[in-house]
């Protein structure tokens, strides 16, 4: 699987890209959540990057999250949800 | 793995996780960093894959019985205390307690530091701050004054 890719989804409102660990139960939660609302998506398994890329993503996601704990999403370049927080996830991409 | 942590939580007291896809899930990515690093770290942290480095968040990780106490869970919902175990929609995400400056300094480090063959669990002191810690190699960063692991020396007491 690829670290970086694009997840297809019929909604397409909001620029939304999920820093996730492959590894992680609660990223999977938010994979699946994300999947079930059918939001397109960027996702960036961070423990697959090499090490050069994630230091790179480090610095953008510690902007955003400066605990760089997984899951955070990030809706629209400045909303930041941390962690499967599930009505949360749900209010920011369905409304 | 799932002996392991089945026996753990006994040994300890806790509870697994109560949901049961989360649990295959956390066992999954266990089983996942011990095949990838050759030690089961924290599936829900992102590990240096350096053994001394990732100390704190083998598991069960340092932060488990503080995040048990205060939230009934640890990081990950692994293991879990006695209500939440019954009570399986309590299960929610708890705040990070590992120092964020540790991530940071293990992924700065290119090299792992160095450990001695000893009887017993070595002491490493900060020669900033004088701080002392018993373990197996010097912590990423000292938890009081946040020099890196190079400012840490191994600690004797000078033979009289």
């Amino acid at each position: 699987m690829e670290a970086i890719r694009k997840v297809k989804g019929k909604r397409k409102e909001h620029d939304v890209k999920l820093f996730a660990l492959s590894t992680c139960g609660w990223c999977k939660k938010t994979k699946k959540l994300l999947a079930d609302m059918d939001v397109e998506y960027e996702c960036i398994d961070f423990d697959l990057l090499s090490d050069d890329e994630k230091k790179e993503m480090r610095d953008e996601l510690k902007r955003y999250n400066p605990a760089v704990s997984f899951p955070t999403i990030i809706v629209d370049k400045d909303g930041v949800i941390i962690g499967f927080k599930k009505d949360e996830i749900r209010g920011a991409l369905e409304g | 793995m799932r002996q392991y942590v089945e026996n753990d939580a006994e040994e300890n007291g806790y509870h697994v996780c109560p949901d049961p896809d989360l649990y295959e899930d956390l066992l999954e990515g266990l089983v996942e960093n011990q095949e990838r690093y050759g030690y089961p770290s924290c599936p829900c942290r992102q590990a240096s894959g350096m053994k001394t480095y990732d100390a704190d968040i083998i598991c069960p990780c340092e932060y488990r019985d503080a995040d048990v106490d205060e939230f009934g869970m640890c990081y990950c919902g692994l293991f879990v205390s006695q209500e939440v175990s019954e009570d399986p929609d309590k299960l929610e995400p708890i705040p990070e307690r590992r120092p964020p400056e540790i991530l940071e300094a293990t992924m700065e480090a290119d090299e792992e530091p160095e450990m001695e063959e000893s009887e017993g669990i070595p002491v490493w002191r900060c020669k900033v701050c004088g701080y002392l810690a018993a373990r197996d190699g010097p912590p990423p960063i000292c938890p009081i004054c946040k020099a890196k692991a190079d400012r840490f020396e191994r600690f004797r007491l000078s033979p009289r």
